[in-house]
């Protein structure tokens, strides 16, 4: 097996939603891409995601970031494998407050070019009768979607089989080299490496800190209608951006199935796939407040997953730092779906030396050998 | 709110009646549950116009000091209790020992038509018919393979079903064969004899299969694979079931062992039907497919176990091993045509939950990437039915049980939290 | 107890014998239990609980196992809902 080892443009190791994006993005630039893949395609966070589009505005880096790929979403709109159904955004107030700080989002989105409305109380209910009465209002976002991410990744990877890319799959790249990778067969390819690897990152780049978040997602059986738009509680951004080691946050979600997807929970220093029956019942409680009618619906399943997470809460998207021909794209903790496409133009604009549509500066990995 | 029993038994059939009755037989506080509306499991499924057989009504009725659950379904496990929900409410059940009498289902397979409403499971069709299911005059064909197809034809002749044929896949001297052995096991011998004698006017063919089911909105008739050519049988409804699949779920999310020696795993248990994990105890079908007899023996002896009482359990032991026996006898003259892999074509539903056709299959050589790609298996029966054919095709074996192991109600996921530790097995 | 039991499929009186299921019931009116994620007709084929196919509305919930559920007084049920 250790013959002339195979060379490629790009060597694309993990086939997560951003790893797939990336070798997409390069096949179609013409460049020879390898994709090396131990599991599923987009087994990992890809697979246990909710697959909403959404664009956060807590952090400037990261709209941009989200704007640029709800864009390049677009593309998708049509296409069977994403189930792309635009079902909006609708962020619930409980009160006044709430609903004060909601406007500040609405122009800090409106800046960035993304259409967000103030909903008043009585258009809330319109919108989702099925809501706690009491509640103050909301904003409406309404481009943005859900898709479904496992089918996008692989969709990705045969787009770029189908251009000639070449899947290593059921491999592990075992180590970086200079000038390549080696596989665990002991295969070796050459040419330039991006490493998407998400939570398993420090296995190949340990100098580049990563977390694993956990989260916990409910699916119920089929209610058509039931729920209409992608509803989160204005509160969200406290449990997603915050630090705290365990929180959770009102986060339903309508498949264009008419099942509901139930989240979100998010946890530190949980290392173990289990279902943990204690934050399963902070998460439902929690959708229960805001939807009372879930407590009777069917539910199918419970699963788990992991959110690659930085300490800045930014991905790493640019060259490894003191390395040569080595790149990484990795850390969008729940923002992976959202900002893969965006990730994939911005990485291919890096590693060609093009100018990119993005200030890339805020998600350089040079930021943690500083 | 938290209730105790000495030992819990899970499944109300022959093997979970026997345990109960065992168990509290020397004064434990015992719970037997199922998530049917009555005890009796499968074989002994209560019929709406029929008496029940003496042994069932001795089993049922007779049964002392055990606290029967119906309609309790088992949500979530853990190693000292059980999460359980009921119509109303989730109930938490702790236990001091545990006996796995959850039996097996059918194995029912693929071909082109199987999604059309009036085709059935054989046992399916039999237990429908004993829950009220109007089958009074209508043509219908019985195919697949095993003795549960006899079982099927008689309770269906019973209320009033104008039964057009028995199409058993394994051949005449399969069929001959396992009859003339069956001399080692004279009650059940005797019993075959019996519904032979029944069934005296019904044709019984051998070497014969359904290879399609055809009509619009319902079933109108089958294309039936003979020695002798294809015959087309018109029909009101089709029962075709390939003999039993142990269930082993609740199992599997509790830690035990599974014996996957076999296309089908089994619970793995030792002599004495002890686990591998502590304190639960595992007896009839899900151990391995073999019948009313073993179920009632190895039930009995479950529940002796559970209670300490190895001695007691001990003494079963010869003609437990006796009954297990026919298991071999069952397996090797039903062994299933290789043909009956090859029905389903690209276009034929495998998963009926989401409408995953065998041809969306092609390329995925594991469950899980099948299931990402295509929703194989993420439906309402959790694969229960797909995962099973799909083992029996060659393609893959099913994934590990998780919590919810049925579907459940949120607020019963909700409640689960109440369980002792943070964390199930299995997952 | 009565030894028939009066309930309401899609809008039709239907009598059953006391003990038979909701799905004893549905088939007396309609083969159609529910409709398949593609639209197709679906019907029992388990009889026992695990395939979810007979999976009707009863008394304004949802997905319930017609075959599991006994048939009571004055039940209503909707198939292919």
């Amino acid at each position: 097996m250790n013959g002339t080892a195979a060379t490629f443009d790009l060597i694309v190791v993990g086939a997560g939603i951003v790893g797939a994006s990336c070798a997409d993005a390069a096949s179609a630039e013409g460049m020879r891409v390898a994709i090396v893949e131990p599991g599923p395609i987009g087994g990992g966070a890809t697979a246990a995601a909710m697959g909403h589009l959404v664009a956060m505005d807590d952090d400037p880096a990261e709209l941009a970031l989200a704007h640029y790929s709800l864009r390049l979403w677009e593309a998708f709109v049509d296409l069977k494998e994403a189930e792309f159904s635009r079902c909006g955004t609708l962020w619930v107030a409980r009160n006044d407050n709430e609903l004060a700080a909601a406007g500040q989002r609405i122009a800090r989105l409106g800046a960035a070019g993304i259409d967000a409305r103030l909903v008043d109380a009585a258009a809330l209910y319109e919108l989702e009768p099925e809501l706690v009465p009491g509640l103050a209002g909301g904003m409406l976002v309404p481009r943005e979607a859900v898709v479904y991410p496992p089918r996008v990744a692989n969709h990705l990877v045969q787009r770029a089989q189908s251009r000639g890319a070449r899947l290593y799959a059921g491999r592990r790249a075992q180590s970086l080299q200079r000038g390549g990778v080696l596989l665990d067969d002991g295969t070796r390819l050459s040419g330039p490496v991006l490493v998407a690897t998400g939570c398993a990152l420090p296995a190949l780049l340990p100098m580049l800190p990563m977390r694993a978040r956990k989260g916990h997602l409910v699916i119920t059986d089929r209610y058509p209608g039931l729920i209409r738009h992608q509803l989160l509680e204005l509160g969200y951004a406290d449990s997603a951006h915050g630090d705290a080691d365990s929180s959770v946050a009102f986060n339903v979600q309508p498949r264009p199935t008419g099942q509901i997807l139930i989240g979100s929970s998010r946890e530190f220093h949980a290392n173990d796939a289990g279902v943990s029956p204690s934050m399963v019942q902070r998460m439902l409680e929690r959708s229960f407040t805001f939807v009372p009618r879930l407590r009777e619906l069917q539910a199918l399943r419970i699963w788990t997953g992991f959110r690659p997470t930085t300490p800045d809460g930014r991905p790493y998207l640019g060259a490894v730092p003191g390395a040569v021909d080595q790149w990484v794209a990795a850390g969008h903790e729940g923002l992976g779906v959202t900002t893969a496409p965006g990730s994939a133009k911005l990485m291919l604009d890096l590693i060609q030396g093009r100018r990119a549509a993005i200030d890339p500066a805020p998600y350089s990995p040079q930021r943690m050998a500083a | 709110m938290r209730e105790h029993y000495d030992v819990l038994v899970v499944g109300a059939g022959p093997a979970g009646l026997a345990a109960a009755q065992a168990a509290a037989s020397r004064g434990a506080r015992v719970g037997l549950l199922d998530a049917q509306p009555r005890a009796g499991g499968q074989v002994w499924r209560h019929d709406v116009r029929l008496p029940a057989p003496r042994a069932a009504r001795r089993a049922i009725d007779k049964l002392q000091g055990v606290e029967v659950l119906v309609r309790h379904s088992v949500v979530a496990a853990e190693p000292t209790a059980l999460r359980v929900e009921t119509p109303q409410d989730s109930r938490l059940l702790s236990f001091g020992a545990l006996v796995l009498a959850t039996g097996a289902r059918e194995l029912l397979l693929p071909f082109p038509g199987w999604t059309l409403p009036g085709v059935t499971g054989a046992g399916g069709l039999q237990a429908l018919a004993k829950q009220g299911w109007p089958v009074a005059g209508k043509r219908v064909v019985i195919a697949g393979s095993g003795p549960l197809l006899l079982a099927a034809a008689d309770t269906l002749r019973k209320h009033g079903a104008q039964v057009l044929g028995i199409f058993e896949q394994a051949s005449a001297d399969a069929v001959r064969s396992f009859a003339w052995q069956l001399r080692q096991w004279p009650a059940r011998a005797w019993q075959a004899a019996g519904l032979r004698l029944r069934l005296a006017g019904v044709p019984y063919r051998f070497g014969s299969f359904v290879r399609e089911a055809v009509g619009d909105d319902a079933v109108r008739g089958v294309e039936i694979e003979t020695p002798r050519g294809v015959q087309h049988v018109e029909c009101d409804l089709l029962a075709a079931g390939y003999g039993l699949v142990p269930n082993t779920e609740l199992a599997s999310l509790l830690g035990c062992a599974l014996d996957d020696a076999d296309t089908h795993p089994r619970v793995q248990v030792d002599s004495l039907l002890r686990t591998s994990v502590a304190n639960v105890h595992a007896a009839g079908e899900s151990c391995g497919i073999g019948g009313l007899a073993v179920a009632r023996i190895e039930g009995a002896m479950a529940g002796l176990m559970a209670i300490g009482d190895t001695a007691a359990a001990s003494a079963w032991m010869p003609q437990r091993d006796r009954e297990r026996r026919f298991d071999a006898l069952l397996a090797r003259h039903f062994t299933l045509d290789p043909r009956l892999r090859t029905l389903a074509d690209d276009q034929t539903p495998v998963c009926r939950c989401e409408d995953v056709r065998l041809g969306a299959l092609a390329g995925f050589g594991d469950a899980r990437a099948a299931k990402l790609a295509t929703r194989c298996g993420m439906g309402a029966c959790q694969g229960r039915i797909c995962g099973a054919a799909l083992a029996e095709l060659g393609r893959f074996p099913r994934g590990a049980a998780r919590p919810p192991v049925f579907p459940a109600r949120l607020a019963t996921l909700a409640g689960l939290a109440t369980l002792p530790s943070d964390a199930y097995r299995g997952s | 107890m009565s030894a028939v039991v009066r309930l309401v499929v899609n809008g039709h009186p239907v009598e059953v014998p006391a003990g038979a299921s909701v799905a004893a019931a549905v088939a007396q009116v309609t083969l159609r239990f529910r409709r398949s994620v593609d639209g197709a007709p679906r019907a029992p084929l388990c009889g026992m609980g695990v395939c979810f196919e007979c999976r009707v509305q009863v008394d304004g919930v949802a997905h319930v196992r017609a075959c599991m559920t006994p048939a009571s007084e004055g039940m209503q049920v909707v198939a292919d809902a």
